[in-house]
């Protein structure tokens, strides 16, 4: 079995889509790592749908660690100048109205046209629906931020979703640990590979053909 | 006038609720944000049929996430555990660790509570809605997903859309970190959540602060919650839970 990125790798591979000004929401998981992958000499924004705005990274120490200051993955954050709070009802005008340029989530499935399924599986028979959907929806860009097949080697990114969708043709870039791939009308473009591997090695892991990029090349880590 | 809103204890503040009441409970799901003390005091009333508008079923509280070094703080689940409640109204009933399912999922599996699964933008709009007098919304949130059954779908500006209906309650658990005594309100870092939200959306909104001040001792440029939307004030007793 050929060596995988780590989800450290896939978080810091996802981070260079962050354009400098770019406000960004991170959903939970690999996601959440991408917030340490920020290319350098950019400014990036970060939201949190419970309610604020604008804040660091996640503090080294309990320490420095403040019971008030903490995003909606459970981590404390510590303060950036410039940081703003607000309530959940502006929090979500931020996502509908159009605000936050990229969301990163991850994925349980992932569509040919760009479907998305991450909030529940019917063997759990409940699910958690949150802040994804809006995100989903209303966010200008999404990514997904995943583990290229599940760890018992079932398929992910399939022709059609199975699970219960989290919203349709929302999905515009797929970043995995063995791949990059861009949803277009044609369908799903591999326009990167994990160092050492090939397009058909990627191709055997995904359930629909992939179109190979003209330009196809090698994930510049 | 007289303005009486302070309780002293979150006993009192809860003594006239009454079984099959509806309450909308503040916070995202963070220790600091939930109305602990009040749901403490609930539990202890035990009154049952309760119809629970929250972001959670009490889902992050006993695992201690979204606390300060892990440490468990109180949410939803003991009112779930003790039977109380007859329907969520929710965007997340599930454990946030799949391996260590919470109360509400246990009593679902079993068919003994209701659930109501509400996008999270949708749940607090529903809320803003119900406690501005609007009937409800029109949201792309949900189209074709299971969310839009049942639901009447309008085309405006090109996209398909839902409608929502508003929601109100009889009370509102908040936490908020200062009142005044004329009931103004403010709080810390990331607080105001649904906490900000609820209090204009119920017949009784119930606070449990930090701090209470007199009249006069919060700067009206920063006071979150005009007081007019608060019924009742209460100071976290010093051993209760913060």
């Amino acid at each position: 079995m050929k060596e995988r990125l780590s989800r450290e790798v896939i978080a810091l591979r996802a981070a260079k889509e962050f354009f400098d000004g770019a406000v960004v929401n991170l959903g939970g998981g690999v996601p959440t790592l991408a917030a340490n992958f920020v290319p350098e000499g950019r400014t990036v924004i970060f939201h949190t749908e419970n309610g604020a705005l604008g804040f660091g990274p996640v503090p080294s120490g309990e320490s420095e660690a403040q019971p008030h200051w903490m995003g909606a993955n459970g981590l404390p954050f510590l303060p950036l100048p410039g940081m703003c709070f607000f309530h959940h009802a502006d929090s979500f005008a931020m996502i509908r109205g159009g605000h936050i340029d990229i969301t990163v989530l991850g994925a349980l499935q992932v569509s040919e046209k760009g479907d998305l399924a991450n909030w529940t599986f019917p063997e759990r028979g409940v699910g958690n629906i949150g802040g994804a959907m809006d995100l989903a929806f209303c966010c200008k860009r999404v990514i997904v931020a995943m583990e290229h097949t599940t760890p018992k080697g079932e398929l992910k990114i399939l022709k059609e979703c199975i699970y219960p969708i989290t919203a349709p043709r929302c999905v515009s870039l797929i970043v995995t640990d063995v791949a990059v791939i861009t949803v277009s009308k044609a369908g799903l473009v591999l326009e990167e590979v994990a160092p050492g591997w090939t397009a058909e090695e990627v191709q055997a892991l995904t359930g629909p053909k992939l179109l190979v990029a003209r330009g196809m090349k090698e994930m510049q880590l | 006038m007289a303005i009486k809103k302070i309780v002293s204890t979150p006993d009192e503040t809860v003594a006239d609720i009454s079984d099959g009441a509806t309450i909308m409970m503040g916070g995202f799901g963070h220790a600091v944000d939930r109305p602990q003390n009040l749901i403490k005091a609930l539990a202890k009333k035990g009154v049952k049929n309760l119809t629970i508008i929250s972001n959670s079923a009490g889902v992050a509280g006993k695992l201690g996430i979204g606390s300060l070094g892990g440490k468990p703080f109180i949410d939803e689940e003991v009112l779930i555990e003790n039977g109380q409640v007859k329907k969520v109204i929710c965007s997340v009933p599930a454990s946030l660790v799949m391996s260590k399912p919470n109360a509400f999922e246990r009593l679902y599996k079993e068919g003994k509570i209701e659930l109501e699964y509400v996008p999270q933008g949708t749940l607090v709009e529903r809320i803003r809605a119900g406690g501005a007098g609007l009937g409800g919304f029109y949201t792309p949130t949900g189209v074709g997903t299971l969310i839009e059954k049942g639901k009447e779908k309008r085309t405006i500006d090109g996209k398909e859309m839902i409608f929502e209906f508003s929601l109100k309650a009889d009370y509102a658990f908040i936490r908020a970190y200062k009142a005044d005594t004329m009931g103004n309100l403010i709080y810390k870092g990331i607080m105001r959540s649904f906490n900000a939200v609820m209090p204009q959306a119920v017949r009784v909104a119930i606070v449990e602060v930090e701090e209470i001040v007199e009249t006069g001792g919060l700067d009206p440029e920063i006071i979150i919650t005009p007081g007019i939307f608060v019924d009742r004030i209460v100071k976290i007793p010093r051993e209760g839970s913060s």
